[in-house]
């Protein structure tokens, strides 16, 4: 009796349809997925209304944590060679190549992740290329050597665009990167986001060169915009011009850089290189000659 | 914990008696004191609790500088920030004292002069303790001659471990008695006495020779202050209260980095010791980085943004 008992057991385990695993979207700070500090979540539908993931909802201690790890990640990645930038953001894009599918099955269009992974490789080759053109020999009337070399701001806080997901957050993360600024990134679009941050991980991206926060700009940026130990500010995705206009207020107060392109940009042109030279620095250097 | 032995005074007679009272303290069980010492730090202080705490905290910082780098410029930087930690809020108070070298005792008494903050020098052979006794009594003499009115020594860890209890009470006498009326603050290095129950044993024997407060450790050995090591202190200073009715103080050092950590420990005292401590003249921090921390988030409450390093000196 107790072994024809077992043997039902058994078939019912066979026919049982297996359960999905799910991923959970948390956040992306210095290098780890931590939950959010606040454990709060927001539900994440598809293009067709239907549910598809709880997203954790970054709060301002989230964007906090993220600001240390983005500074404790600054000395190191702004110190690392030209080349070996170019090597690890070339690097991300090997990766992403090789997970283009995951993008696709997030609804990304495959035309959209091949323009990702060429924007990466386009900075990815800018990273040793730009000290001499933005920087350079200055000639001065005098026996000196005047050198202007282009130096990284710091920690740049950055509000993603809500559309295009992927390639909108890979214009606004590559070029600050490339420069040697570290990033932190808010966005609304989490599970690329999330996936993306999955593909910086396992790039040799040092941790806390990228940190991504998702949730709501509103709440979370006017905490970035004031925070004194944040160098750089980016509104590319603020589409409220009240807000864009109360961040660039709060971000005087401690005379950050602050970017905010036109609305309406064509995310498929050549971007030029006003994203990179704005979190940049001119360093100039009188060196005595004839000595 | 009082109910077990003879009177204190018979208790450091002889050797045998003083292990006899030490080995018969109540042992501590391990697993309890964390598991209390982190529930203790679950605690959430929010708001004017917060802004309290910080004010309090700085209050009690011992600012700390121990480094064989150390300059009269960085000495007496350090003591300007201790006068004013914050310069653009006149409001923030100045710190407990000045903790430096014996060399630099009197460069920080000159700068501190007037300010009532107190001057701790560390003395003793610092940070190991390995030095004859007679080098140990003339370098404590010889930083209050110089003007610290507090000093931080260290107990010989080797003869406390291999249980020459009474050599160590009998050294720690000695240093009390050539501190004069400067405080003595007694480091009893917890990173180094592997187990709780010594840790207990080494409160005890510092307080029964006459320290008057205890002090975890020097900073130079990891691990310096935990939570746990401070929470047996402060039990331990409680019942010495109860039961000789002298206070003894409690100073955490080293590790001790960010006001949250800080608020913990502050949290701790009011629970096990009682809010008698919550006093810097019986609870001290010595730190060095925790000043800033400490002034950012206070620059936070009072602003309501983020504050950043940029805007307080390093040292």
């Amino acid at each position: 009796m107790p072994a024809k008992k077992k043997e039902s057991a058994d078939s019912a385990v066979a026919t049982a349809p297996r359960l999905a695993v799910r991923k959970t979207y948390k956040l992306f700070i210095g290098g780890a997925f931590p939950r959010s500090e606040s454990g709060r979540t927001y539900v994440v539908a598809d293009s067709k209304g239907q549910f598809v993931a709880n997203a954790a909802q970054a709060s301002r201690k989230d964007a906090r944590d993220a600001v240390l790890a983005a500074r404790a990640a600054f000395g190191k990645w702004s110190g690392a060679t030209a080349y070996n930038k170019g090597q690890v953001i070339y690097r991300v894009a090997e990766m992403l190549e090789g997970r283009r599918d995951e993008f696709t099955a997030l609804e990304v269009p495959a035309s959209e992740v091949d323009e990702a992974i060429d924007r990466l490789v386009w900075y990815a080759g800018w990273t040793d290329k730009l000290a001499q053109v933005v920087g350079g020999a200055n000639p001065v009337a005098g026996p000196y050597f005047n050198i202007s070399s282009p130096e990284p701001s710091g920690v740049v806080a950055v509000v993603a665009p809500s559309q295009p997901t992927l390639l909108g957050l890979v214009s606004v993360i590559a070029p600050a990167m490339a420069t040697g600024n570290t990033v932190i990134v808010i966005t609304d679009a989490p599970r690329v986001a999330i996936t993306l941050a999955e593909v910086l991980a396992t790039s040799d991206v040092p941790g806390g060169v990228v940190n991504i926060l998702t949730g709501s700009a509103a709440e979370v940026a006017p905490w970035l915009a004031s925070h004194s130990d944040v160098n750089g500010l980016d509104l590319t995705g603020v589409a409220d011009t009240k807000l864009a206009l109360e961040l660039e207020q709060a971000a005087a107060e401690t005379l950050k850089r602050v970017r905010r392109p036109a609305a309406g940009l064509d995310w498929t042109a050549d971007p030029g290189l006003a994203p990179m030279t704005a979190y940049l620095e001119t360093k100039t250097v009188w060196h005595p000659k004839g000595l | 914990m009082t109910a077990t032995i003879s009177p204190l005074s018979e208790v450091t007679r002889s050797d045998a008696a003083l292990r006899t009272f030490l080995h018969g303290l109540p042992g501590v069980d391990r697993v309890g004191a964390d598991a209390r010492a982190a529930g203790l730090g679950t605690r959430s202080i929010k708001t004017t609790a917060k802004a309290w705490a910080i004010d309090l905290a700085i209050r009690m910082v011992d600012l700390t500088t121990l480094e064989g780098s150390d300059t009269p410029g960085k000495v007496r930087a350090l003591c300007a920030k201790a006068r004013q930690p914050d310069p653009g809020d006149p409001a923030c108070p100045s710190v407990a004292a000045i903790c430096v070298y014996p060399s630099m005792v009197p460069t920080a008494a000159e700068a501190l002069r007037g300010s009532g903050i107190h001057l701790a020098s560390v003395a003793t052979a610092f940070p190991s303790g390995q030095a004859p006794l007679k080098v140990k009594l003339d370098d404590t003499r010889a930083a209050v001659a110089a003007g610290a009115d507090e000093i931080d020594m260290v107990i010989s860890r080797g003869a406390f471990l291999s249980g020459r209890y009474l050599e160590v009470f009998e050294e720690i006498t000695a240093i009390k008695e050539a501190c004069g009326k400067a405080h003595l603050k007694v480091i009893l290095e917890t990173g180094e006495l592997v187990t709780y129950d010594n840790v207990r044993r080494a409160s005890w024997l510092a307080m029964l020779a006459g320290g008057d407060f205890i002090k975890t450790s020097t900073g130079k050995v990891a691990p310096a202050a935990t939570l746990p090591v401070t929470l047996i202190m402060l039990e331990a200073v409680r019942d010495f209260l109860d039961t000789t009715g002298r206070k003894v103080g409690v100073k955490p050092a080293g590790g001790i980095r960010t006001t949250k950590d800080a608020i913990k420990y502050l949290v701790m005292v009011n629970e096990i010791a009682g809010d008698g401590w919550l006093d810097p003249d019986w609870f001290r921090f010595g730190a060095s980085t925790l000043l800033n921390d400490l002034l950012m988030q206070r620059t936070k409450l009072a602003t309501g943004h983020y504050s950043g390093p940029d805007y307080f000196t390093l040292d």
